[in-house]
């Protein structure tokens, strides 16, 4: 296990590595590496200094290293629109977008698994039948679009919910939460929902068709037959065999959440990270690109290596052909 | 009545059919069983014509300046212009026709989704073909790149790709190319790994019949399969892609709009109640996503068996 | 000691039997219609004694077990019939009662030991969950008794493979965990479903003689389900020998094996090795089990029978000779099964 736990993070830093090379290639060879880090008003004198500080007259090999060695320091440049470390702005925002997403995987696996349950064990009831149709349509809908329209009802028409902005936060280990406050919840509410239709639809079907899948099990019959009592059954038997693909899809989605944010943060004005990105898009702030790039390259590395090591300790199979 | 008679009948029962059904026959029946799943094949027959035939069914191209008159401009459906002419989806914020505007996105979109589609899988199949049969390092390399792409989420990688090339019709979908191939390079891989192991290409092989023509004639036809359910639930994530990275403002050019785009432009105006302009856009493209992605399920259970619930 | 309700001697002796099943029938509704998977199946059972219920695949074994389980599930249904366990109607108890009785006075173990635990929790978990699903004990006395129960059925070590997970076990070793967690409450009755019948014959012999000992020890009635009459033979009582969802033979083991009454009881036996002398050639009943959606009208062996007439389009009833009854229109007689 240990041996397989090394292997495994030397892996992971080597895939980190490779990043590097690619959003070095992107930055330096497809774009142009001049505009990346100089701000486009900057005067020709300010120009050739950085050009000498960032030494992009060196050899492609050379700035690659200390691309990576500015990369390992953290230090990706300033921004040119707030004038401050870029990493420092996007970090400031991470715990927005990490609410959001929390929120929303939260909401997925509290609705999505009783739901998957019930579907699995009534699959013919109509109510079943419903939702799983309902499904269909909770995973085609396009994010955006699903957000519009629930301004539309939610604030728009029904005047409940506000439509944009965090609302009133809560300083915690010195961030700013709106979980604690009624108003930031009812800011949370439609960024949340948004998010979770997708998940709660994914995971409701998971969680249908593993118990569809484990309930004919001989081992099924074999507790019952021990007089278990059917929560027992349910509970213990059916749900922790469930649970492995359910908690592998849990830590990969709340990836593919961070990633989303993208969208909902802008439709909802959320202040987080992907609000953030978009805006420095826009407006061509590239220092931020580049180190959102690397946030966003060591969080997913961060969150594969999790869901591995969870599955590994879930799964005793698993776990004993890796000692 | 013997048992052998009453076994008979019983299996007569279970397949109606003989024996001698073709597997594309078969798989026609089996599609054909699902209502949901044809009346989402016929809608999608629908809105395809419209989209290839739009041009000459729309009241008002809605590209032509000329044509558009800022007097009409954020009329309510069924609305009269100042020519006389209804305005059945209502006006955006130019005075151009929704129902025209719908129609040419709709070209786009469908479009965009289907080409980026087809070259990802072209693309794709091969690059999984190859490493399929170069084995080896080749492969394992491959398929290192593949598992590399496909543990970041499609929208950031085409996200960034647009960060730095910019927007425009062309860069959507080269974008959109680069996030999928990967998709249908893993499955045909695997699909080719399978077929590889089966006596008629090895048959095949030992005829000396060149490779290329064992692909073609052999290969190919067993990969087909499969990779048709990929691409149909591909383009319509290619087309929410597409709709999504446009209604952020990175996707296609405003003077080609595509469903998303339109409907981003309909967005300021829907806090004041004008939601036509976003609503009806967003209608159309909510329908031909379901609608390929019913097709889609139904496809994939036709073709793999063993998934059918 | 005859099993069959129709006989009023068993009215009589039912306060001693210990399991009397009578007249019970289970239906199975399906898109392919409704099937009676056992129809009319009557026996009883002393505590202690040793029942063999003997036929081929789909002949209604498992859902007689499970019948007396009562765990019969949709789309299957008991539609008639009493199962009297120490004198209570198994048939009518509610899923809470049924429930405190299953693990506790009646157990059962299955076919296959490899799927018959569950895979992700560990043996210890499975078996304290049954000590404490009827019993009030804390968990340290579960342990020392799941412990002991592992020892018992002659798994060595038992303290350090009581925390290994299913798959860490043979399959062997796994059908003796099976039989532990069925022994951890020393029912009355334990029901085995072809318990050896995925295992290697050496295993089998083996379990099969700890099986034996265990439930002499306790006195523990046992109903053993196979396919297999040799195994039956040095096992048990009495013999049923269960064709298209019924009873058709029934008696005492040694009885039933030296002189058969029923047409497809003398198929069984000349297809078993050891019965074959005289280098006869082993001789496979020929043609299939009938399914229960095509049940043969009479007699269900019918169209695989060569004694078969037109008598046999009617259901065979019940024939008792002493203690041994059978279901055919043309037994055979005493003189023709000592010839054979
Ligand atoms: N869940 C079920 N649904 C439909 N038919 C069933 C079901 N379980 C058992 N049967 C039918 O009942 C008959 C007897 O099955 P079973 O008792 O398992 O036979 P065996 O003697 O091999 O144990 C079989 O022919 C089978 O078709
Ligand atoms: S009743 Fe008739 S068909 Fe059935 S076993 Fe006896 S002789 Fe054969
Ligand atoms: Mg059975």
């Amino acid at each position: 296990m240990t041996t397989w736990l090394a292997q495994r993070l030397v892996q992971s830093v080597f895939v980190v590595l490779v990043m590097t090379a690619i959003v070095f290639v992107g930055v330096n060879v497809i774009g142009d590496p001049v505009s990346i880090l100089i701000s486009p008003d900057a005067n020709q004198q300010e120009r050739a200094r950085i050009v000498a500080e960032f030494g992009l007259d060196q050899p492609l090999w050379s700035q690659y290293l200390s691309f990576l060695k500015g990369t390992l320091q953290g230090n990706f440049g300033n921004s040119f629109v707030y004038g401050m470390p870029a990493l420092q702005v996007i970090l400031s925002r991470m715990p927005a977008t990490m609410e959001l997403a929390i929120a929303a995987i939260l909401l997925s696996v509290l609705i999505g698994v009783p739901l998957g349950l019930y579907a699995g064990l009534r699959p013919h009831s109509f109510f079943a039948k419903f939702m799983m149709a309902g499904s269909i349509l909770g995973f085609s809908v396009p994010l955006f679009w699903l957000a519009l329209i629930l301004i539309m009802f939610f604030s728009v028409y029904l005047g409940w919910l506000p439509a944009s902005g965090r609302g009133q936060t809560v300083d915690f280990l010195g961030i700013g939460w709106s979980f604690f406050t009624w108003d930031g919840l009812s800011h949370l509410c439609l960024p949340v929902l948004t998010l979770s239709i997708f998940k709660i639809s994914l995971i409701m079907r998971m969680v249908r068709a593993g118990v569809r899948e484990v309930l004919p099990q001989e081992y099924i019959k074999f507790a019952r037959a021990k007089g278990l009592s059917r929560q027992r059954l349910l509970y213990v038997h059916v749900l922790k065999n469930i649970m492995i693909p359910v908690v592998t899809i849990i830590g990969l989605e709340f990836g593919s959440l961070i990633a989303f944010s993208v969208v909902t943060e802008s439709i909802f004005s959320w202040p987080g990270m992907g609000k953030l990105i978009i805006d420095s898009i826009n407006v061509l702030d590239r220092p931020m690109i580049v180190a959102y790039l690397m946030i966003i390259v060591f969080i997913f590395v961060t969150i594969n290596l999790i869901v591995d090591i969870l599955y590994t300790t879930l799964d005793p199979r698993v776990r004993l052909s890796r000692d | 009545m013997s048992a052998h008679a009453s076994s008979a009948s019983r299996s007569e029962q279970d397949e109606k059919l003989p024996i001698t059904e073709t597997p594309v026959r078969r798989m026609v029946r089996e599609f054909m069983a699902s209502p949901l799943a044809v009346s989402g094949l016929v809608v999608l027959s629908v809105l395809s014509l419209l989209a290839i035939f739009g041009p000459f069914i729309v009241p008002q191209n809605p590209y032509d300046l000329m044509q558009l008159d800022i007097m009409d401009s954020q009329l309510e459906p069924g609305a009269q212009s100042v020519a006389g002419m209804t305005y059945w989806l209502g006006t955006d914020d130019q005075g151009r026709d929704m129902l025209s505007g719908i129609i040419y996105g709709l070209r786009t979109s469908l479009g965009v989704g289907v080409i980026s589609a087809l070259v990802a899988a072209l693309i794709g199949t091969s690059i999984g073909i190859y490493a399929a049969y170069a084995g080896g390092r080749t492969e394992n390399l491959i398929m290192r790149v593949i598992d590399l792409q496909l543990s970041f989420p499609t929208i950031l990688v085409a996200l960034m790709i647009l960060a730095f090339m910019g927007r425009g019709v062309m860069n959507v979908i080269l974008a959109l190319i680069i996030v999928e191939w990967s998709t249908y390079a893993r499955t045909a891989r695997g699909v080719a790994l399978v077929e590889r192991r089966k006596e008629y290409i090895e048959a095949a092989e030992s005829l000396v019949i060149p490779r290329w023509r064992v692909l073609f004639k052999h290969l190919l036809p067993n990969c087909l399969p499969p990779l048709i359910v990929i691409a149909t639930v591909q383009v319509g994530r290619s087309i929410t892609l597409e709709a999504t990275l446009s209604f952020l403002g990175l996707g296609v050019p405003i003077t080609e709009p595509s469903l998303g785009l339109l409907i981003s432009n309909g967005y300021q105006y829907m806090l004041s109640g004008k939601y036509w302009i976003s609503l009806y856009p967003g209608i159309m493209l909510l329908v031909i996503i379901v609608a390929i992605n019913l097709v889609g399920d139904q496809l994939r259970d036709v073709v793999n068996p063993r998934r059918q619930a | 000691m005859n099993g069959f309700a129709s006989d009023p001697k068993t009215m009589h002796s039912s306060s001693r039997a210990l399991l009397d099943v009578r007249g019970l029938k289970v239906k199975f509704k399906t898109n392919r219609g409704e099937g009676t998977a056992i129809n009319d199946v009557s026996f009883t059972l002393r505590r202690g004694e040793v029942l063999g219920l003997v036929g081929e695949s789909g002949s209604g074994k498992s859902v007689t077990g499970m019948s007396l389980m009562g765990l019969i599930e949709n789309p299957g249904r008991i539609c008639g019939g009493q199962i009297l366990f120490d004198g209570i109607d198994l048939a009518k108890l509610s899923d809470l009662e049924m429930e405190r009785l299953r693990g506790k006075r009646i157990a059962m173990i299955f076919q296959d030991p490899m799927m018959t635990l569950n895979p992700v929790l560990r043996i210890s978990t499975q078996m304290i969950e049954t000590v404490r699903a009827h019993d009030d004990v804390t968990l340290v006395e579960a342990r020392r008794r799941a412990r002991d129960a592992l020892g018992q059925v002659g798994i060595p070590r038992p303290e350090e493979r009581l925390d290994a997970y299913p798959h860490e076990f043979s399959g062997g070793m796994r059908q003796r965990v099976a039989i532990a967690i069925a022994l951890l409450h020393k029912p009355d009755l334990i029901i085995a479903d072809e318990p050896t019948t995925a295992l290697d014959v050496t295993i089998q012999a083996q379990i099969l003689s700890e099986v034996q000992k265990l439930t002499s020890e306790y006195g523990t009635a046992l109903i053993w389900i196979t396919h297999d009459l040799s195994i039956v033979c040095g096992l048990a009582d009495n013999v049923a020998v269960m064709y298209g969802g019924q009873i058709v033979e029934y008696g005492p083991v040694a009885e039933v094996i030296r002189s058969p009454r029923h047409r497809y009881t003398d198929g069984l036996l000349n297809s078993v090795p050891s019965r074959n002398r005289r280098g006869d050639r082993l001789r496979q009943i020929s043609g299939f089990a009938p399914s229960i959606f095509s049940m043969p009208q009479g007699c269900a062996f019918r169209p695989r029978c060569s004694f078969a007439d037109d008598a046999c389009h009617q259901t065979p009833p019940l024939a008792t000779h002493g203690n041994h009854a059978h279901r055919c229109w043309h037994p055979i007689s005493s003189r023709e099964g000592l010839g054979s």
